[in-house]
């Protein structure tokens, strides 16, 4: 455990990940404080759902060191213990939900809380209902997620994730398979978090977002990051001419 | 104009009483395989999908041999053969149920590793993100969803192997068939006998279907 505020919650050195010949991630260098709003966007394939799924160890990287919460998580995935700790203290949202089927709205809250951390059944109950409550699903849980909207099922994940404390949340695309009219709730619910000061890493296409909550913003290329910033510059005044024309597609239609 | 079609009712509920004690025969051998068969199956399937190339293939090899070969060579092999090798022989009730156990148990352990690989990638995932370990994942996640995907094939499975009892008659287990064949050497009308034979296994069969229709829906409820 690492309390000191002042220290970085995620720390990246010359991280470099290959998918057999593909170099997906080219001594990326980063690191995030806590508190912080880090939104990370790009192109498809250009390495930035990997760069996330590196900082809880569901990709494994092969060259360069990675510190969370003040664990190494060790190349090649060789770091089981850490791995598991870090996860325990690093949530994380899901393009496709990835709510349990088999389980109903609020045992998909409670099981982790209960299995991971020990938690009685009613303690567990009870920090489930008052996340259902923040993230504004009411009278909802005991339905099962195939019965719930998408955007719904999404607020679920997010309140599943968060009942597990975590000290830093991980959106892999967290609207990118949601019908229109239900990202804003989605959005509205993540913005809420910030507000609260979470430690956030959000990968996503909502640039109107992203400007919004952002403390940094990073554009990433072809596996390295190509420029990073505050939201205004980077998006009003970008130094880079593959952001410049990476935001003209993004920001004109 | 003469009826040529002569099928002796009386002849055929006659045979009931003599062809019963068949049945707790049949059941017994296709019960208790595939209750052993179930764990085999279980055992090898989960080998089979092991991350360890040195679990898996002693799951592959199980698979190919005893999906590959026929199940009366397999009960023969075992009534005949395996006496042999052990000089002591072995009962055929017990040469029944082993070549049950073990023949459904290789399909068995397909429709596991079937089940299991089909859970998409992100249910794992999630478990793995909320701290789960990978054993936890496997126990509330992963393997309450394959299972409720199992169930149709593992009813296949079941019916398929309770007819497969029926070609243990040439090793002299009392089952089903081979009460019909006892009854029908006395008698010599095959004809009636052999349809209450088969409606005997129908009866079975289609009871276990029904049974397996309702796990199914309470099963799925929850879906």
């Amino acid at each position: 455990m690492n309390d000191d505020a002042t220290q970085p919650i995620v720390r990246m050195q010359a991280l470099n990940k290959h998918f057999g010949d593909l170099h997906v991630l080219k001594d990326i260098d980063l690191e995030i404080v806590p508190g912080e709003v880090v939104v990370v966007i790009g192109a498809s394939g250009s390495g930035k759902s990997t760069l996330i799924r590196c900082i809880n160890g569901l990709e494994e990287y092969q060259l360069g060191k990675l510190e969370v919460d003040g664990s190494q998580l060790l190349p090649f995935g060789k770091s089981n213990r850490a791995l598991q700790r870090i996860r325990t203290e690093v949530g994380m949202v899901f393009q496709q939900f990835n709510l349990f089927p088999h389980l109903s709205v609020v045992e998909n809250i409670t099981l982790a809380p209960m299995k991971v951390r020990g938690w009685s059944r009613a303690d567990a109950l009870e920090t489930a209902n008052r996340l259902l409550e923040r993230v504004g699903i009411t009278d909802q849980a005991h339905k099962y997620p195939a019965q719930l909207s998408g955007g719904q099922q999404q607020r679920v994940a997010l309140a599943r994730a968060l009942a597990m404390e975590p000290r830093l949340m991980l959106f892999d695309e967290p609207t990118s398979a949601l019908d229109p009219e239900m990202i804003g709730e989605v959005l509205d619910a993540m913005r809420e978090l910030a507000k609260e000061g979470m430690t956030m890493v959000i990968v996503t296409h909502e640039m109107g977002f992203a400007r919004e909550v952002a403390d940094r913003v990073i554009f990433i290329h072809q596996g390295e990051i190509t420029e990073q910033g505050e939201p205004e510059s980077l998006f009003d005044n970008p130094q880079h001419e593959r952001t410049q024309s990476f935001l003209s597609r993004v920001l004109t239609h | 104009m003469e009826i040529t079609f002569q099928f002796d009712w009386a002849a055929a509920f006659g045979s009931i009483p003599h062809l019963l004690p068949g049945v707790p025969w049949t059941l017994l051998i296709s019960f208790g395989g595939l209750a052993i068969g179930f764990f085999i199956g279980i055992l090898f399937g989960l080998l089979r999908i092991s991350p360890l190339r040195w679990l898996r293939w002693p799951a592959i090899v199980y698979v190919e041999v005893f999906r590959g070969t026929p199940i009366l060579v397999q009960v023969l092999f075992i009534f005949y053969g395996l006496p042999q090798l052990l000089g002591s022989p072995i009962n055929a009730l017990t040469a029944g149920i082993a070549a049950i156990a073990v023949n459904s148990g290789a399909y068995i352990s397909e429709i596991v590793r079937g089940g299991v690989q089909s859970i998409e990638r992100g249910q794992r995932e999630a478990s793995l993100s909320l701290g789960l370990s990978r054993s936890q994942a496997f126990r509330y996640v992963i393997w309450p969803q394959a299972f409720r995907r199992m169930i149709p094939p593992l009813g296949n499975q079941g019916i398929i192997s309770i007819k497969d009892t029926s070609l243990f008659s040439v090793i002299g287990v009392g089952e089903l068939v081979r009460q019909g064949q006892i009854y029908i050497a006395t008698t010599f009308t095959a004809l009636e006998v052999y349809f209450m034979v088969a409606l005997m296994y129908l009866v079975i069969t289609w009871t276990l279907s029904i049974l397996l229709r309702q796990l199914e829906r309470r099963g799925l409820a929850g879906q």
